[in-house]
């Protein structure tokens, strides 16, 4: 092939993916953009004016009503989102980096059969785990709690597949022998050496626990009936089933999707290169 | 970090009691349990024995004693909860629609992940960083969100995208009876396609540019490269996405229950999952936990047989 028609076709083919990559950057900026623009809106506007384009700007008033909203409950639930999936997600990622560290690091009967069970579990589908929890919850009395959808939102056996290979990866075991050497014990030896060596494979463990907690709408669906320990997803839908009665809701659903979803946006892209590490680790099974 | 680095030199040092094999990092077994233990005992409680306990309770069934007001009380009923899941003719068409939607939904989004990994992967594109972040920025929302953010723009009254094409004379209806299963799988679409492709670009990533090389300089083009060299190279991520996909098809409950809210034309058993919450909700807990069963054991089946038909394929 001759140079001048691979340049040709570069250039053709410069146009067309720059065309095609530019409408499916349409695609999915579309929803957001929506957003954006109607929880600016009074209202009245949303079904009066073009969705894509601003009216009168009511963001700030907006905001108001949805944080008093029946005594500001939109605020409880960001605040029980923060403490179901940030805190669940750092004990989760603390309860996995040690397991998978052990695994990595520690010769001992029974780990290739422990770590088999743990990999099957990533397999199990937690929807499929979420009804004989709540029967097992309610023989206990936990439904309805905190406890009820935090306790199983911090085992995730990926993270634990994760753990161990980024440990596997990431420390030597010639350090871990100096340290003991040095007459630390095996918990000093991790958190001053391993942990130190681990912590951005951690934080990628952290962010993918995270989602699986902010995704995961059937767990608290199922658990909880008490409005005041609602995660905002679950809010959110419980808005949504009334917007039939209350159209005025539909406001404050636009706006609370908004609220929510745009610093989760902001932590993701700044923090994307973690995202790009664990799942390069994730598919090399 | 840097004492750490100089600490070998000690290790070469002969200590007193050594109590560990040389290199083995033999520990006790008190020790490995601590380490251990903060992860399996939840792990058990909330992952094994419910999924035990759902087994169990598949086998069970509610009798009464004496006549049809009398107390009742659960027994064995071998596999007769399994008989009525597979008489249920709302179980087959749940199963029908969600394998109607993962035939043509999985495939497309798939694709089309596979399109812009390859994209990214080349020199035809510029701002990759730009177009890459706003592939993947849907994973940061909630498929529940996701959902409400989509049936606003699928809301005859509300929505801008209906408003534009009834200006060009079509009048799409996308929460009618046919459409919204696509609609569903359009949101599933949007969250889902720059995960997968970030999985794609990542494979993609690692291979080494000298296998390209010699492509290039026989005068392949960039056409050629993608679809002859790097796709086969990286089809063990795309069976990877493709099981992510299957499983997560199967689990399908938040984003058709949203819509239910807007549509008339969702049932409270569109998709399996929905089905068991509804017959859990009128606390027949043993049929709902047989149903959860036959679905996780469709989605073992359904990927491990896909694992196995593409390593055939593959001649591995």
């Amino acid at each position: 092939m001759s140079k001048p028609s691979v340049m040709r076709e570069s250039r053709a083919g410069r146009t067309a993916a720059t065309a095609l990559m530019l409408l499916l950057a349409v695609y999915f900026l579309l929803p957001v953009y929506f957003l954006v623009v109607a929880s600016t809106k009074p209202q009245g506007d949303l079904a009066a004016t073009n969705g894509l384009l601003f009216s009168h700007f009511d963001l700030f008033d907006n905001l108001h009503t949805l944080f008093t909203r029946s005594d500001g409950i939109f605020g409880r639930w960001a605040l029980n989102t923060v403490l179901y999936a940030v805190l669940g997600a750092a004990v989760g990622t603390l309860i996995s980096a040690l397991c998978g560290y052990a695994l990595a690091k520690f010769r001992f009967r029974g780990r290739e059969f422990l770590f088999s069970v743990i990999l099957g579990g990533v397999l199990v589908p937690t929807t499929a785990l979420a009804l004989p929890l709540f029967l097992l919850f309610s023989a206990t009395g936990l439904v309805n709690t905190y406890l009820a959808v935090f306790l199983p939102s911090i085992v995730s056996p990926f993270g634990v597949y994760l753990a161990r290979i980024f440990a596997d990866a990431a420390v030597p075991q010639e350090l871990l022998e100096s340290a003991r050497l040095d007459g630390a014990g095996e918990f000093r030896t991790f958190f001053s050496v391993a942990f130190r060596l681990m912590t951005p494979a951690l934080v990628t463990i952290f962010l993918f626990q995270f989602v699986a907690i902010w995704n995961n709408f059937f767990l608290p669906m199922v658990m909880l009936q008490k409005e005041s320990l609602f995660p905002i997803t679950l809010g959110l839908y419980e808005w949504n089933g009334q917007t039939a009665r209350a159209p005025l809701l539909q406001q404050s659903i636009i706006t609370g999707s908004l609220v929510s979803v745009l610093p989760v946006i902001v932590v993701f892209v700044l923090l994307q290169r973690f995202w790009r590490s664990g799942l390069a680790a994730g598919s090399l099974k | 970090m840097t004492d750490i680095a100089t600490r070998p030199t000690h290790a070469v040092a002969p200590t007193g009691n050594r109590r560990r094999r040389p290199g083995g990092g033999g520990p006790r077994v008190g020790t490995v349990a601590a380490f251990v233990t903060p992860f399996f005992l939840p792990f058990l409680l909330f992952y094994l024995v419910p999924v035990g306990y759902a087994l169990w309770q598949s086998f069970r069934v509610v009798r009464r004693s004496g006549g049809q007001y009398g107390t009742s009380y659960t027994a064995f009923g071998g596999f007769e909860q399994y008989g009525q899941v597979f008489q249920n003719t709302e179980f087959w068409s749940s199963i029908g629609r969600i394998g109607l939607f993962g035939i043509v939904q999985v495939p497309v989004m798939l694709f089309v992940a596979l399109v812009i990994a390859l994209l990214l992967d080349t020199p035809l594109l510029r701002a990759k960083g730009f177009f890459r972040i706003v592939a993947f920025m849907p994973y940061a929302v909630p498929g529940v969100i996701a959902a409400i953010m989509w049936s606003y723009l699928y809301s005859p009254q509300l929505s801008p995208v209906v408003d534009l094409l009834d200006g060009i004379g079509l009048h799409p209806d996308f929460l009618g009876p046919g459409a919204v299963l696509w609609s569903a799988a359009n949101v599933s679409t949007w969250l889902w396609t720059g995960y997968n492709m970030l999985i794609m670009f990542s494979a993609l990533q690692s291979i080494p540019q000298e296998l390209y090389e010699a492509a290039k300089l026989d005068g392949a083009s960039n056409w050629v490269i993608a679809w002859r060299v790097k796709v086969p190279i990286i089809a063990p991520s795309i069976v990877l996405t493709t099981v992510f996909s299957i499983i997560g098809t199967l689990q399908l409950y938040a984003e058709p229950a949203v819509l239910r809210q807007i549509s008339s034309n969702i049932s409270s058993t569109f998709t399996p999952n929905m089905l068991a919450y509804t017959v859990a909700s009128g606390n027949n807990y043993q049929q709902a936990a047989a149903i959860s069963v036959v679905i996780a054991v469709i989605t073992f089946v359904l990927s491990f047989g896909f694992m196995r038909l593409t390593s055939k394929k593959a001649g591995l």
